[in-house]
Formats: C-alpha cells, structure tokens, sequence
C-alpha cells in the first residue's frame, strides 16, 4: 500500500537534496525574489506545453515551403519566433541542413545546452558525460548506437552548443512523404533527428 | 568508462519533482534578471567538470546534483542566502515532515 499509516505515522520525508531545494525556496520567496505561483508555472510549461513538437512542426514547414526553408536557413532565431518560439535557450538559433554529403549532430560539450523553445528539455543521455564526450570524438560510433548508419560517403558535422548559440538540424525529407500535408509531415519528425542522433520516421 | 549510450523513450521531463523545482527557481531568478544565462552556463559545467572527475557523470539525478550546488554557490556569491541560513530552513523543513501526520500539508513551523 503506498499511503500505509504503520510505515508512515509522518508525511514521507523527501530526499536530502529536496530539503536543500525547499530551503532555497523558503529563502527566496521570503525575499521576494521568486513567486511560488510563477515557479509551477515554469514547470507546468517545460512538462507539457514545451516539447519537440515545437520543433517537428518548424521542419514540416520546411520541408513543405521553399520560402521558409531559405528564410529559416538565413535567420532562424526571428523565423521560429515569428511562429512563436521564442525565450528562454532559444536566444540564438542556428538551423543547419542535413544532405546527402553532409549529416549533422548536436552537442553540448560545456554542459547541457539545448534549443529549450523548439525541444524542451533535453534528454538524460544529452547530458551524459559519455555522449559529450564521445559525440565528437567518435560521432559515427556514437550515430550506431543510435541505430543510424550512413552511407560512407557522407560526411558527418557535429555542432557543440554554447550558452549563446543553440542548433537545430533539419533532417532530410524521408521517401515516400511526397504530396503529405504540414500536419502528417510533422509526426515523421523526431526528437532525436532534429539532435542529429536519429532519422525521420519513414511513412508507412 | 562505459562506452554504451542506452536510448530509452519516452522518459519523464522530470525524474523527480526536486529536479523540476530546482530547475523553475533557477530559470524564474535568471528571468528577474539576478543572473544571465551565460553565466549560470558557464558556473554549471565547472560543477560538472568537477563531479565528473571522479566518476562518469549520467545525466540523470547527478546533473541535478551538480545544479543544485551550482545554483547553492551562486546564491551565497550574491548575497542572496548563505550556508548557515540554508542549512537552518533544510532543518526546518525536515522537523516540519517528521511532526506533521501523513496526508496533512506540510507547512514551516512559524519562526
């Protein structure tokens, strides 16, 4: 029974560094430098209103208008702001284009940069010392592991975030997605194509 | 060091509320303009260097570890807080769920 009376005559005693948290919490507030209100809802938004599917809908559109494509390529920072993706880890975006030639991935080696507006938050593996250090190091390895192989003709880029400029790649449109609508397009995009560590899902 | 990057979707944005709550005090501080972003990122991967030394770090409950002592450090630089003060309210807040019964909301004892 997970609310047993006999095991917990007191309210569960959270972890340690959850004490320090409220602490911190407690001190701040008291200050007035953070509204408890405002902090649910940061978390409310990074939970359910942020994620990529911000970016999925970016690359469809991408892929179905030349014009924004190009526009994107040049500026993407006032481009997706303009769809309103915008604030926080998303001050300077750069979009870089994966071809036939050229495959590109993501990484943050300082710590854990990542597109917040167009991903939300990263995934524990992003920020893992193994992929940071490993993703350009030996990047082909890496992509394996992620069950991507590429052609040993193209050759593969990888970008390392910093707290002034994030990247966002877009993958290449997959066969067989001729003629689908903005919408339809924007299911066959992964998170992890736009980090560059996986492929659009191929239409079924 | 281990050489395989495990892949497993979905997972939860937040594995533990403490990380989400960590994560919204420092993001709602830096929008009231008590720091820049640069800053805390560069702060932040000293910590992770740091931490890492010893051992491979996995992203998970010790990269909000390294930011929840990020973010400690910062706060007493600032003048914002400091080792005595925070230690005095973890105190607190522990006496406060030892002595409140379970399924009650748990409040800080007023001072």
């Amino acid at each position: 029974m997970p609310h047993d009376d006999h095991d917990h005559p007191h309210a569960l005693l959270p972890p340690e560094p959850a004490l320090r948290v409220k602490a911190l919490e407690t001190i701040l507030t008291r200050k007035g430098l953070i509204d408890p209100a405002a902090l649910d809802e940061i978390i409310d938004t990074y939970q359910n209103k942020i994620g990529p599917q911000n970016g999925a809908h970016v690359v469809a559109k991408a892929w179905s208008d030349p014009a924004f494509k190009a526009a994107l390529l040049e500026d993407a920072t006032s481009v997706v702001a303009e769809l309103g993706y915008y604030g926080r880890q998303g001050e300077h975006l750069v979009v870089v284009e994966n071809t036939p030639e050229q495959h590109n991935m993501v990484v943050c080696t300082l710590c854990s940069c990542y597109p917040w507006p167009l991903l939300g938050i990263p995934p524990g593996w992003y920020k893992s010392d193994a992929y940071r250090a490993r993703a350009v190091r030996e990047p082909r390895k890496v992509l394996a592991e992620f069950s991507v192989t590429l052609p040993e003709t193209t050759t593969v880029r990888v970008w390392d975030s910093t707290a002034e400029i994030r990247y966002l790649i877009l993958p290449m449109r997959p066969a067989g997605s001729e003629g689908m609508s903005e919408d339809e397009l924007a299911v066959l995009v992964t998170r992890d194509s736009m980090i560059g560590t996986g492929l659009p899902k191929v239409p079924a | 060091m281990n050489d395989c990057i495990t892949y497993a979707a979905p997972e939860p944005v937040f594995a533990e509320p403490w990380h989400a709550q960590v994560f919204a005090v420092t993001v709602a501080l830096n929008e009231a303009g008590r720091f820049d972003w640069p800053d805390w990122a560069e702060r932040f991967s000293k910590t992770l260097k740091r931490h890492g030394l010893s051992r491979e770090l996995d992203g998970g409950e010790d990269y909000f570890t390294a930011w929840l002592e990020t973010l400690e450090a910062l706060l007493i630089e600032l003048g914002e807080a400091s080792p005595d003060r925070i230690s005095a309210l973890r105190n607190a807040w522990e006496e406060a769920y030892l002595t409140t019964s379970h399924g009650k909301p748990v409040r800080l004892r007023q001072e």
